[in-house]
């Protein structure tokens, strides 16, 4: 089962390029998402605050 | 239909849901697009594994081609038309087109290392992906350069359309050139010239990074409107809270000349 395991990860020597080409990916693309993610959340609190705020008044 | 659609009010309600459904897929369709890509597909018979990182090199080129036609043809809308939302659609997809562009070019590089003998060359393919790269990186500099949100999209946009003029460079480039390069093997007159183990997993892949790129927009596009509502709301309430107070400005105190 570990030698099936690190046959597999071992990618038939291409090993140091087929998982940083991946792992490059995800960081990049997740790290973008993560970022995405965090601005509408903190974009959408902070209008719904300012129209609590401001909106009862007109 | 897409003028009704791209109201901002409309397009805040629709797109909460669309969002939704986005996020759902993009997860599955890169769960089913990894499983093929790392397990399902064989290795190639010249290549070995090191095919595998096709799945994600190839996809990302694509979504860096194409949102770049996207922030064009959003920039040209917004020149000519006007429309609040062309100019925000292009800006929030800038930076996507960025991150797929340098994946492509890292995923290339560490492809090119155990099949070409290098991680680099200056061959027409690759120095246009890096002209590419360096576009999306100026366009995003020109927009954030100007105060004024407006301006920065402008000047952006012109920029973005100049850039136009890089994408059949970079499509042809392995036609036109003598490269390392291998010419289309998918996207060709005739059809695909690939076997359908590696076809679908690659497809799939790039169904995910598509829908990836949608969830993204979509939630820049949102989070954009939803600051410059927040700005808006600032600028309009500012003087009306005054009123509100009962309360005259502080005038400031008249400094003494000498």
């Amino acid at each position: 089962m570990i030698d099936e395991i690190g046959h597999y990860l071992a990618m038939g020597g291409y090993a140091a390029f087929v998982w940083p080409a991946y792992g490059v990916a995800l960081a990049v693309l997740g790290g973008l998402a993560w970022h995405s993610w965090r601005r509408h959340r903190v974009s959408t609190q902070s209008l719904e605050e300012l129209q609590r705020e401001f909106g009862t008044r007109r | 239909m897409i003028s009704r659609l791209a109201n901002p009010a409309r397009f805040m309600r629709w797109s909460t849901a669309a969002l939704r459904w986005c996020v759902g897929l993009t997860l599955i369709t890169l769960g089913v697009g990894l499983y093929l890509a790392l397990i399902a597909a064989p290795p190639d018979y010249q290549q070995g594994e090191s095919v595998r990182i096709m799945y994600v090199h190839v996809p990302a080129a694509w979504m860096a081609l194409s949102i770049y036609l996207l922030v064009a043809v959003a920039s040209a809308v917004a020149l000519v038309s006007r429309h609040p939302l062309a100019d925000i659609a292009a800006v929030a997809a800038a930076p996507i087109g960025a991150a797929f562009t340098l994946v492509c070019l890292v995923s290339g590089s560490l492809w090119g290392r155990p099949m070409w003998g290098t991680w680099w060359v200056w061959d027409a393919r690759l120095t246009s992906v890096l002209v590419l790269f360096f576009l999306y990186l100026g366009y995003i500099a020109l927009v954030n350069a100007f105060d004024e949100p407006g301006r920065g999209a402008k000047a952006g946009s012109v920029l973005a359309l100049v850039g136009v003029v890089n994408l059949p460079i970079i499509k042809f480039s392995v036609d036109w050139w003598n490269t390392l390069h291998q010419p289309a093997s998918v996207m060709r007159l005739g059809g695909p010239r690939i076997d359908a183990s590696m076809l679908v997993p690659l497809l799939v892949m790039a169904a995910g990074f598509l829908l990836l790129f949608l969830t993204l927009l979509l939630l820049g596009m949102r989070a954009s409107l939803n600051e410059r509502k927040a700005l808006a709301l600032r600028l309009n309430s500012a003087p009306a809270s005054g009123r509100v107070a009962g309360r005259e400005r502080p005038v400031p105190a008249q400094l003494p000349i000498h």
